[in-house]
């Protein structure tokens, strides 16, 4: 199977405080790559700095042949990467519809892309004009998603999606990523919990002390619960 | 004079006072909203708009009303253009750190006093108003022109509402202003944005010192006032919040002139930082400002 993104020797720092030490990462064309491991392993740095928001001092990060790493932060949208941030980060005080209208112009989408992400989250259609901070957990990370698919992503990246979130909102999100992967969309996502992975990915990489310590297939994770053990602490 | 008539004109002076601080301010405020820096040199760019603004009449020749609209264009074109320089060269490399972009900005304040000090002088040096027609009231004749500096103003506040509120420049603006980073993961090139939000502030003080300028002549150090009356202004109203500014400049400038007619001018100066004072102990966060999370 091809890479749709690969990531090799990546380093990030915080200031002085190094986070992320010669990561290695390789995504596959249409499958979901779920990254599991403590709190502060650097997961999250993982996904800012494929964005360009964490700047990468040594290593690449190619989305297919494209480099990345020389791109300026507001290109990596455009060659086809979107993000759903920790926490959702909506513009809260911008309505639905305009925080859709940020999503479409990162690549320039009309209307035809608006519509058919409205159809993917119907609810959203009856919200248009509410201010999406006033939204509900639930529908601001339907938002969230939303807003991220207007790009018609290569690779999609999703932080933490299910947090918080009541189980029929869990499932519906599951849903949405498991139908993105039979489009063809490669996604990479952050969870803390096992359980949230585990129906949705094809395969984990453990994260810790901001190295990749292994990638192992879905099903290998279900039969040998002494890795999650190992690397996350539960399970 | 009977206390009606004294109390229209009161006001009337006020409006013009408030029209003028309402463009100054929506420039501090605009800057300050979106790229979160204080820019103390604000009031030097509202002293370069009225000095452009002299230098541009006197060079062109003929009807006043000429060199005043040239003036009114060309002045607030040229301040932008100096002030997107300025943060190119200066603000960005800082990265916009709130500390670091006020000692900066300060620089600046000096260095654009110093060179309209040394290139233009120490004299205060009027410039012709564009036409001098009088309206007659029943109790007193008032100006034509100080009328047009109220119409202009709102004009210009109704066009800043409609980018920032119906277009495209304006979502990216606002977008900005609330979330920089998610901004840049949706392809918003923000300092691209930034330079275009100091340019725009630097413009909405020029144009004000343009409009003003035919009634104030321009001088050197004509640029603290402003800066400390937008300052005012931006608190009570919410730093970003149009709106905000909008209603503080007009509450300033109204009760600054009719205080200032009815009793003394330090009365107004003094009740006006009274309230700012009470502004920042009891809603920090001014009138129609968002508390920061």
């Amino acid at each position: 199977m091809s890479a749709a993104l690969t990531i090799s020797g990546l380093d990030c720092f915080y200031g002085e405080v190094q986070v992320l030490h010669g990561l290695d990462l390789e995504l596959n064309k249409g499958e979901v790559l779920c990254l599991l491991g403590r709190n502060g392993a650097g997961k999250t740095t993982t996904l800012k700095a494929i964005m360009g928001l964490v700047p990468a001092r040594a290593g690449s990060i190619r989305l297919g042949e494209r480099e990345l790493t020389s791109l300026p932060a507001h290109e990596v949208p455009k060659a086809g990467v979107a993000y759903v941030p920790q926490g959702r980060r909506l513009f809260a005080e911008l309505t639905v519809a305009e925080n859709i209208e940020i999503g479409l112009m990162a690549r320039n989408k009309g209307n035809a892309v608006r519509e058919a992400v409205l159809d993917l989250f119907p609810l959203l259609r009856d919200r248009l004009k509410q201010r999406s901070g006033t939204l509900s957990g639930g529908e601001q990370q339907m938002l969230a998603m939303a807003r991220a698919l207007c790009l018609e992503p290569d690779v999609l990246l999703l932080d933490e999606p299910t947090e918080g979130l009541m189980p029929s909102m869990i499932a519906r999100i599951r849903e949405t990523v498991a139908a993105l992967r039979e489009r063809g969309v490669s996604t990479i996502l952050v969870e803390q919990r096992v359980d949230a992975v585990l129906p949705v990915a094809d395969r984990v990489a453990f994260i810790e002390n901001g190295r990749n310590r292994e990638t192992v297939d879905v099903a290998r994770l279900r039969d040998d619960p002494a890795l999650v053990r190992r690397y996350v602490g539960v399970g | 004079m009977a206390f009606f008539p004294h109390l229209l004109l009161a006001t009337l002076e006020g409006l013009v006072t408030s029209a003028v601080l309402a463009l100054t301010a929506l420039g501090l405020s605009l800057v300050f909203g979106v790229m979160r820096i204080v820019n103390v040199a604000h009031g030097e760019f509202f002293m370069l708009g009225a000095v452009l603004a002299w230098a541009i009449t006197i060079t062109l020749t003929g009807h006043p009303a000429l060199g005043f609209a040239v003036a009114l264009v060309l002045s607030p074109l040229i301040v932008g253009g100096i002030a997107w320089i300025a943060e190119r060269l200066v603000l960005r490399r800082l990265e916009y750190n709130p500390e670091a972009t006020i000692v900066a900005t300060i620089g600046l304040l000096y260095i654009i006093q110093q060179l309209a000090l040394t290139f233009y002088g120490p004299e205060a040096r009027p410039v012709a108003p564009p036409f001098s027609y009088r309206i007659q009231l029943p109790w007193f004749g008032y100006s034509g022109y100080k009328l047009s500096i109220i119409a202009a103003s709102a004009l210009l506040l109704l066009a800043t509402w409609f980018v920032l509120t119906r277009t495209r420049i304006g979502l990216v603006m606002r977008a900005t202003q609330y979330d920089r980073e998610t901004a840049l993961a949706f392809g918003i090139p923000v300092g691209r944005v930034y330079g275009a939000v100091f340019a725009l502030g630097a413009m909405l003080a020029a144009v004000a010192a343009v409009l003003i300028v035919p009634i104030q002549q321009a001088h050197y150090l004509m640029g603290l006032d402003p800066l400390l009356l937008s300052f005012i202004v931006v608190i009570i109203g919410g730093l970003g919040s149009l709106r905000g500014t909008v209603v503080a400049a007009l509450l300033i400038g109204v009760s600054d002139g009719i205080i200032s007619v009815f009793f003394s001018p330090t009365l107004a100066k003094i009740i006006a930082t009274l309230v700012v004072a009470l502004v920042l102990v009891f809603r920090p966060q001014g009138l129609f400002g968002t508390a920061t999370k």
